[in-house]
């Protein structure tokens, strides 16, 4: 049952991004340019997922649990560090060079475009580059507190 | 303000704050898509089955809209093979180290009014709206 609710919400969200205009990079970049000749949708499709999600969320919160687990995996986080400030801004950087964020770039592979297969590829191939890094440094702490251990 | 499409916006934007919604309600799951496709590719802890019954409903939503006659232009994406692909990797590694995208910190981190989300959603929109403005007004080739 989680499974077809979430191929349904799926589906929901890919609707919004295909009804918003979302799914054309250039409209993105409209709404990024603001010295150019801006284009507010994107404010307007922000503005309007907040007018849902901020009570959504409200009412989803004071339930026990969601209708189909056991539990809601809200995320717990509050400190602001480094890595959530350089990865900001590489998103950005790299959001702006082309106008596509992970949603629709991966709608888009559904038009077989060569370009946003290569986009989303290179997406991939960044995520598995940080998902090596972050092995690495926690294999090496491990290896310290190993050391550590048999010198105790 | 040109080509401003206020209508179509705010109902797309209400459908994807439903689905967000409904995710959370259903399932207990947050709807970032970037956690969803670090998932999908085994970089997250955790079951996989929902994130790629997610992603197959993202795909499918334009080839049901094409089967009804409403084909989905062509992205309009750079000429250049290099700037996609660095962009590309700028956005997986970027999303992955900064925690979430725009649907992750964007849309539901401000709903939950997290700071962390808020701090990192003002960064990226000022990091695009730079690189937008540079690549538009300042290099302009």
């Amino acid at each position: 049952m989680p499974v077809i609710a979430a191929l349904f919400c799926g589906l929901i969200f890919g609707f919004g991004l295909l009804v918003s205009g979302m799914m054309q990079p250039t409209k993105v970049l409209g709404f990024l340019d603001i010295f150019g000749a801006w284009d507010p949708s994107l404010a307007v499709v922000m503005m309007a997922a907040l007018a849902v999600c901020v009570p959504g969320f409200a009412l989803a919160k004071r339930r026990e649990r969601p209708i189909l687990a056991m539990q809601s995996t809200w995320p717990t986080r509050t400190d602001i560090d480094g890595s959530l400030i350089i990865g900001a801004t590489m998103f950005g950087v790299g959001w702006g060079l082309v106008g596509l964020c992970p949603g629709p770039a991966l709608e888009n592979l559904a038009t077989l475009s060569p370009p946003v297969i290569a986009f989303v590829a290179a997406m991939a191939a960044g995520m598995l580059l940080h998902h090596i890094g972050q092995k690495r440094r926690t294999s090496f702490r491990d290896r310290g507190k190993l050391a550590t251990a048999a010198d105790g | 303000m040109a080509n401003f499409s206020p209508f179509s916006a705010a109902i797309g934007g209400a459908l994807i704050g439903l689905s967000a919604v409904l995710l959370m309600l259903l399932t207990g799951r947050l709807a970032g898509i970037s956690g969803i496709l670090a998932g999908c590719l085994g970089f997250e802890m955790g079951d996989k089955s929902w994130r790629i019954a997610f992603m197959a409903g993202l795909v499918l939503a334009p080839l049901i809209s094409g089967a009804f006659g409403h084909t989905v232009p062509m992205p309009e994406m750079p000429a250049n093979w290099s700037t996609i692909v660095a962009a590309g990797l700028l956005v997986g590694f970027g999303t992955r180290l900064g925690s979430g995208c725009t649907s992750g910190h964007g849309i539901c981190g401000i709903a939950r009014i997290s700071a962390r989300s808020i701090t990192a959603t003002a960064i990226f929109m000022t990091a695009a709206i730079a690189i937008v403005a540079l690549t538009r007004h300042v290099f302009a080739g």
